[in-house]
């Protein structure tokens, strides 16, 4: 078939972390690899589970879909398929997807001789979905502290969870995520911004360069991160929504059980008051 | 290279004092779950057996003395004055004076209600507070029992050995922020009263000492007409924090959070509740804030008011006072006449 002329360059063999070269090929232009089959294996059978449990549920309405985990009372044990199993199984096919994806995106990077940013970027994600449906379950001790798989259903159960401990807002880790949240989008349209204004000049006037891009955050904010460095922050701010998402649930019962407002009686306690 | 030591050293430190933080405030797992919904909506109680150890201990009932005679004279044919007791029998009404005393005045007996030698005198402001809180008992067990069941309550379910219960509160007075912070609207405190939040810091003068209401959200998008302010959320968040805080429970026990107002995805509890702020309501009403008048100013909060009632007064830190054991029926003297 045919081929980009630079195609042929990134098309190479090898970098494969598991089979040498039994599954190195491409479909048309996308790489497949042991990890893309393993992908595509885990993606279709869950899809089909969440069909055949909706079908049994006889729910057809997309928003109204739902999977629920199971009775707490199942504990760390197996449910009947239609008392949470089906969430239960539809987790590992989950977990098996975006795992193998991860990898699959290793695989590409070592093919094309780069850094393995993306798949850890992709992988945070991945932990922070391991967090709520493994981790912290395993740590309250049953299945059904995990999330159920819905549009609606799983907003409202985070409005549970978060009414569980009275007052989310006060949980330090989501103070913090959220804040490193705001701060992404804070950095992402500054940098979008400057990117924009630098390369569309008003009419007649030259595109302008990185050195302008420098001079208006210098004259702006008094520093300027550069062009590799905005980059590299911003890959770390926002992991680090991702990353103290999962802590600030996970922290969520295993960690604290009472309000969250009352956690701050630390601070209240100092002895640095007046009274 | 030579920085590099110091570096590490500062580190380990750094990180010793991060782990002792992250030790003492916080608690370690596993907790333990009570469903209360249908699996996977999070409507689940979740408490830490460590943390509520001494719950229970704080939470038993003294024991019950032998059950008294019904028969022979009433009590009010030997002794003078007797305005609530009078028509139960001698034996009965030696059983529940002696009862209360323990209950309420362990340390100065007797005479922390009665003048000295002179039982039937009303001199004492305590015995005319007393002879009313036995009114509001029996109130309480005759007419609340959508509240308080056939558990009902005795003296001891607030006041615990003590003459004033622990856990009461009075109107608050407005703190005196300055600058910046001025107009306060009466939060920003973190107070214990509203679970350290910066909600309002006095939600028991307007809902349970006042009719204020509660139900201030819109049920309709885009909340056409009446349309309530923050505020007023605000103050209510406040009142629905201290009632869990008070059951040592979370909102969950009661609300499905998706619909706040809607009771036919609420749990049952809030039905014991909504009937529960109402009888808060009626006993500091008609009962406890009127005594003010006789009360003497250290018995008075800093507005003036009598020390009133709120849901700890009784539930202190569990859903059922004393974890639901039934005490009234051991002291059929506080029912009212009709119920004995």
């Amino acid at each position: 078939m045919a081929m980009l002329s630079f195609e042929r360059k990134y098309r190479v063999r090898g970098g494969t972390l598991l089979g040498g070269d039994l599954f190195d090929f491409w479909v048309g232009p996308f790489y497949v690899g042991f990890f893309g089959v393993l992908t595509v294996f885990f993606g279709v059978l869950g899809t089909a589970l969440i069909l055949y449990s909706t079908a049994i549920d006889g729910v057809w309405n997309p928003w109204k879909i739902s999977v629920a985990p199971p009775d707490l009372a199942y504990g760390l044990g197996l449910a009947p398929l239609k008392q949470g199993g089906f969430w239960q199984a539809i987790t590992v096919c989950a977990l098996g997807a975006f795992v193998s994806w991860a990898l699959r995106q290793a695989e590409i990077a070592r093919k094309l001789g780069m850094g393995l940013h993306i798949p850890f970027a992709f992988g945070m994600a991945v932990f922070a979905y391991f967090t709520l449906v493994v981790i912290r379950p395993v740590l309250m001790g049953a299945w059904g502290h995990g999330f159920p798989y819905g549009i609606w259903t799983h907003l409202d159960w985070v409005s549970n969870v978060g009414y569980q401990y009275l007052h989310f807002h006060y949980n330090p880790a989501h103070m913090i995520a959220v804040t490193f949240f705001f701060t992404t989008t804070l950095a992402l349209s500054m940098h979008a911004s400057v990117v924009l204004a630098a390369i569309n000049p008003a009419r007649g006037e030259p595109v302008k360069t990185t050195e302008h891009e420098n001079t208006f955050f210098r004259d702006a904010i008094g520093y300027s991160i550069g062009t590799l460095g905005i980059h590299r922050l911003g890959l770390f701010i926002a992991l680090s929504a991702g990353f103290w998402s999962a802590v600030c649930i996970v922290i969520s019962g295993p960690f604290w059980t009472r309000g969250w407002p009352e956690w701050w009686g630390w601070w209240l306690n100092l002895p640095i008051w007046a009274h | 290279m030579k920085i590099r030591f110091p570096l590490a050293l500062a580190a380990v430190f750094l990180a010793f004092l991060g782990s002792v933080f992250v030790l003492q405030a916080f608690e370690r797992p596993p907790p333990v779950s009570v469903q209360q919904g249908f699996r996977g909506t999070g409507m689940v109680g979740v408490t830490n057996p460590r943390r509520d150890a001494g719950l229970v201990a704080r939470n038993q009932v003294p024991a019950a003395p032998e059950a008294a005679g019904t028969d022979g004279d009433r009590a009010s044919s030997i002794y003078d004055n007797l305005q609530v007791f009078g028509d139960l029998s001698v034996e009965q009404f030696g059983r529940i004076m002696q009862a209360m005393t323990e209950w309420v005045s362990p340390a100065e007996g007797c005479n922390g209600c009665h003048v000295e030698g002179d039982f039937a005198s009303d001199d004492n402001y305590r015995k005319r507070v007393a002879r009313r809180m036995v009114q509001m008992v029996r109130h309480i067990n005759a007419d609340w029992a959508n509240h308080v069941q056939q558990t009902g309550v005795t003296c001891y379910t607030c006041h615990r050995g003590n003459l004033v219960p622990q856990q009461v509160w009075a109107t608050a007075p407005e703190h005196g922020a300055r600058g910046m912070a001025a107009s306060a609207n009466g939060q920003n405190l973190a107070a214990p009263a509203v679970g350290l939040t910066s909600l309002p810091y006095d939600p028991f003068s307007r809902f349970l000492a006042q009719d204020g209401n509660i139900r201030v959200q819109t049920t309709r998008a885009l909340a056409p007409g009446g349309v309530h302010p923050i505020q007023d959320a605000e103050s209510v968040y406040g009142l629905m924090i201290h009632i869990s805080e008070a059951l040592g429970v979370n909102c969950t026990f009661c609300h499905n959070s998706r619909a706040f107002s809607s009771w036919t995805e609420s749990h049952p509890p809030r039905l014991t509740a909504w009937h529960g702020i109402r009888m808060v309501r009626d006993v500091n009403v008609n009962y406890i804030e009127p005594l003010r008048e006789i009360l003497p100013a250290s018995r008075r909060g800093p507005m003036g008011d009598a020390l009133q009632a709120n849901c700890a007064t009784c539930h202190q830190g569990v859903n059922r006072p004393l974890l639901g054991a039934p005490m009234l029926r051991d002291y059929p003297e506080l029912r009212p006449a009709a119920a004995r």
